[in-house]
């Protein structure tokens, strides 16, 4: 079975001022959606406590919040998760030394009012100190991951396919992190964690179009009338465009039933790769490539190094 | 291609029966001649099996205040025995600021405190003198400080009874506590958080209790409070006017336990000093007859009792209201020994035991479905060629499965859509490999040979494109917590054993059942 003809051709690169014009409005669009609507941050990174109850019927969330208006916590987020009879309530660190008990307070309240048929289900507290260092963990790890993908790109390729590369990144990050602003989708440290396994995934998906382009290139110059390079590479991404397709395809696959079967805890985490995975699909045909070309005659790369380059294994 | 390397054969085959060997105590038990490097289990993470996560901060400088307060208290005893008077003696924390009042008097003092105080820097400025910690004895006070509260706790969390709790340090001033199938939150907080500094001091008979509430407070005294009570519809709080001095500490407390106090019929803790607790209380009540002496726990007195004789049993009682379980507890605390510095939570990640399950059901489903969809899918699409990448996935989960449970790895909810992921990206070099092959017999060659050159084009691609996800997966690991860490590590994981399988294994099936014939006509891919 083939869901792509063996004889595919199409012009990838001849679209890509088309491609371009969309890709730059994606990501402009995300990037003032970052800045104006902003992202809805989870715990990990503001501090707060989250308790996560179920109730044995359903309750109305305004009775929910008359039990902790006494105690001082009337202007809590309280929202359903999941089904009805689970609540999510969450709360803002006050003074630091007693926010740790937040979590019991509103439980106990809870439990008072709905005679004790309230069922504690997750509580998560962290403390401002804390928000701080993981908000500052999560930073370095994306700009350490990036860094380290130059350089090995760099190492195996040349600098201009590393520049495509991490540009190609810095795309499918900055939609990923706008596709979170729009939704409103809680961005917490799993989602963190999806950003980053995009950015790997994405790349995959690209360093294999880069390799047939180097293959091919390497070829080329054995012909007597070898190709110009935008053909080249227009045709190593046709060449590869059934294997992208295909494992983005199988990817999706496990993703679509991460996100409707995996629950709500992981709902985040899926639906962060599910968008990462299409817009990694697509920046590797359209974005990667291009760009590295473009980049031809502005890096320097001398030809005995890039005989070597594309001699090598 | 037909003459497959015997010993690679091998190696394929044992490691084969190695991780199914690995993989099965974690579906069922195992029988006692299995060797015991391969009777491991996966750890479930305390996302999944519930529990009490809670990362604690010690106040390591508090610890290094107090230990400056005992100085003060021994520079103070230094001058009077010699007979230097000071006009000002005080303490920032870090720093021990003496005045001496006459000059003259100024270099004795400097003398003798500069032999006695080593672990101070001294400055002389006129007649003050200035101390301050050194920076390496204010390090190895905060070590031992954590090192010290991570024994406390522990020995606090282990007289919860519940099995294998973690507790370790984590960085330089932070204690992480895990306590697996543990609900009770409020209580764990309670009794970790707790310092449990215990002090008997004499009260101070002779000073004027009101003169000292109007702020008039006698130097060598302080006021101390009782626990607040109701009187009428007003909370009153006892005052005491005691003597700053301890005379004895729960350090001198061996044992604890609770105990009926048969007078009022009320739940007490009954305390036994150590031998040299017992001799200071022999001392405390031979010398004090008629004086009372205040327990004071936490800073707030609990009860003041007279001594009417000489106590030498070496035994105390405290009283005070308490509910059985705060009896307990308390009894639990001070037989654990009072925390160097205070512990504050910082963060709690707890998970009720039917969350825990759900994640579990959840994410067993979404790995099945998601396996039998790209299963079936790969059947579809490569047909004989796809059957051997679904030999190779199924190869490739239950070597996850058995490498994690060797390494004792810990099975997190992420971590199960680490694994997920892999299921989808496993079968990715396969289809690296299996569209090379098509490609090739388009370009003409015989089935044997592009079945060659697609295993051998393909596998500079695979590393090369998997290396970039394993970079990620390290940097995860780094600067990741807790689940997100398991995530990275079923990653990892996952990806070396998707290389292995999906190259080794399917090269060595396919190579197998293409051996044998003579001439291959068509390619089931």
């Amino acid at each position: 079975m083939e869901l792509i003809r063996s004889d595919t051709h199409i012009d990838f690169l001849g679209r890509r001022k088309i491609a371009m014009g969309i890709s730059g409005t994606l990501v402009l669009a995300s990037i003032l959606l970052l800045i104006f609507k902003g992202l809805n941050f989870g715990i990990d990174f503001t501090g707060g406590t989250l308790v996560e109850t179920r109730f044995a019927q359903a309750p109305s969330i305004a009775d929910v919040r008359e039990a902790l208006t006494p105690k001082g916590y009337g202007n809590a987020v309280i929202q359903q998760y999941g089904n009805p009879k689970e609540i999510m309530i969450r709360v803002q660190n006050r003074d630091s030394k007693a926010s740790s008990k937040i979590s019991n307070t509103v439980l106990d309240a809870l439990n008072a009012k709905f005679s004790n048929k309230v069922e504690m289900r997750r509580v998560e507290y962290v403390g401002p100190q804390v928000g701080k260092e993981l908000t500052q963990a999560g930073i370095m790890a994306v700009l350490f991951a990036m860094i380290a993908i130059f350089g090995y790109v760099m190492f195996r390729f040349e600098l201009r396919y590393a520049v495509g590369a991490d540009l190609a990144l810095v795309h499918d990050t900055s939609i990923v992190l706008g596709a979170f602003a729009i939704t409103g989708m809680e961005f917490n440290l799993t989602v963190v964690a999806a950003v980053l396994t995009v950015i790997g995934y994405s790349l995959n998906d690209t360093i294999v179009v880069f390799d047939r382009i180097r293959e091919m290139n390497a070829a080329n110059r054995k012909k007597k009338n070898p190709e110009d390079e935008p053909t080249t590479a227009n045709n190593a991404i046709n060449q590869t465009l059934s294997r992208t397709l295909i494992t983005s395809f199988t990817v999706l696959i496990v993703l679509l039933s991460l996100f409707f079967l995996g629950g709500e805890v992981i709902h985040g985490f899926a639906f962060a790769l599910l968008v990462g995975v299409v817009v990694g699909t697509y920046s590797s045909i359209y974005i990667a490539s291009p760009i590295m070309l473009m980049m031809k005659g502005h890096t320097k790369a001398d030809e005995d190094a890039v005989r070597e380059m594309e001699a090598r294994p | 291609m037909h003459a497959y390397p015997r010993w690679k054969l091998w190696l394929i085959l044992i490691v084969f029966a190695v991780s199914v060997m690995g993989a099965l105590p974690n579906f069922m038990n195992v029988p006692t001649w299995w060797p015991s490097m391969l009777s491991k289990k996966m750890n479930l993470g305390l996302d999944l099996k519930g529990g009490i996560h809670l990362v604690l901060d010690v106040e390591v400088d508090k610890a290094v205040a107090h230990s400056v307060a005992e100085d003060v208290d021994s520079v103070r005893r230094s001058l009077r025995e010699k007979r230097i008077a000071y006009s000002s003696l005080e303490n920032d924390g870090r720093t021990i600021t003496a005045v001496i009042r006459n000059a003259g008097d100024t270099a004795a003092a400097a003398k003798l405190l500069s032999d006695s105080m080593h672990d101070f820097t001294m400055q002389q400025a006129g007649n003050k003198l200035v101390f301050t910690l050194k920076d390496s004895q204010a390090k190895d006070i905060k070590k031992f400080a954590v090192e010290q509260a991570i024994e406390v706790v522990r020995n606090r969390i282990d007289a919860l009874g519940t099995t294998e709790p973690v507790i370790a340090k984590q960085g330089d001033h932070r204690i992480l506590v895990q306590i697996p199938g543990y609900e009770n939150t409020a209580r764990a907080k309670s009794l970790i958080g707790r310092t449990a500094e215990l002090e008997f001091k004499l009260v101070d008979e002779k000073g004027d209790l009101d003169k000292a509430l109007a702020g008039d407070v006698p130097p060598d005294d302080e006021i101390v409070y009782g626990d607040p009570e109701k009187r009428g519809d007003k909370v009153y709080r006892q005052p005491y006017l005691v003597k700053k001095r301890t005379e004895l500490s729960g350090n001198e407390v061996s044992d604890a336990r609770v105990s009926i106090d048969s007078r009022y019929n009320e739940y007490a803790v009954t305390l036994k000093f150590n031998n040299r607790g017992a001799e200071r209380f022999d001392r405390l009540t031979s010398q004090h007859v008629g004086d009372r002496f205040a327990i004071i726990l936490e800073g707030v007195v609990k009860s003041a009792p007279v001594i009417r004789e000489r106590i030498s049993g070496g035994s105390a009682q405290i009283t005070g209201n308490f509910t059985p379980q705060e009896a307990r507890d308390l009894a639990i605390v001070l037989r654990a020994g009072a925390l160097p510095a205070p512990v504050n939570i910082v963060e709690e990640r707890s998970i009720g035991p039917s969350l825990g399950q759900d994640s579990i059901n959840k994410g067993t489903s979404s790995t099945i479905y998601g396996f039998i969809a790209v299963v079936v899918f790969m059947l579809v699409y490569y047909r004989l060629f796809g059957l051997v990448a679904d030999i190779a996935l199924i190869f490739n989960l239950v070597l996850i499965v058995a490498a994690m449970s060797m390494i004792g790895a810990t099975l997190s909810l992420p971590g199960i859509a680490g694994i997920v992921l892999t299921v989808g990206m496993a079968v990715d070099a396969n289809v690296l490999i299996f569209e090379r092959i098509r490609e090739e017999l388009r370009n003409g060659r015989t089935p044997l040979a592009a079945v060659d050159a697609g295993f051998d084009r393909a596998f500079v691609t695979i590393v090369d494109s998997n290396v970039t996800t394993l970079i990620a997966a390290v940097v995860l690991f780094q600067f990741g917590s807790g689940p997100v860490k398991g995530f990275a590590v079923t990653l990892t994981i996952g990806l070396l054993a998707s290389m292995f399988t999906a190259i080794t294994v399917t090269r060595a099936i396919i190579a197998l059942s293409l051996g044998r014939r003579k001439r291959i006509e068509r390619l089931s891919i």
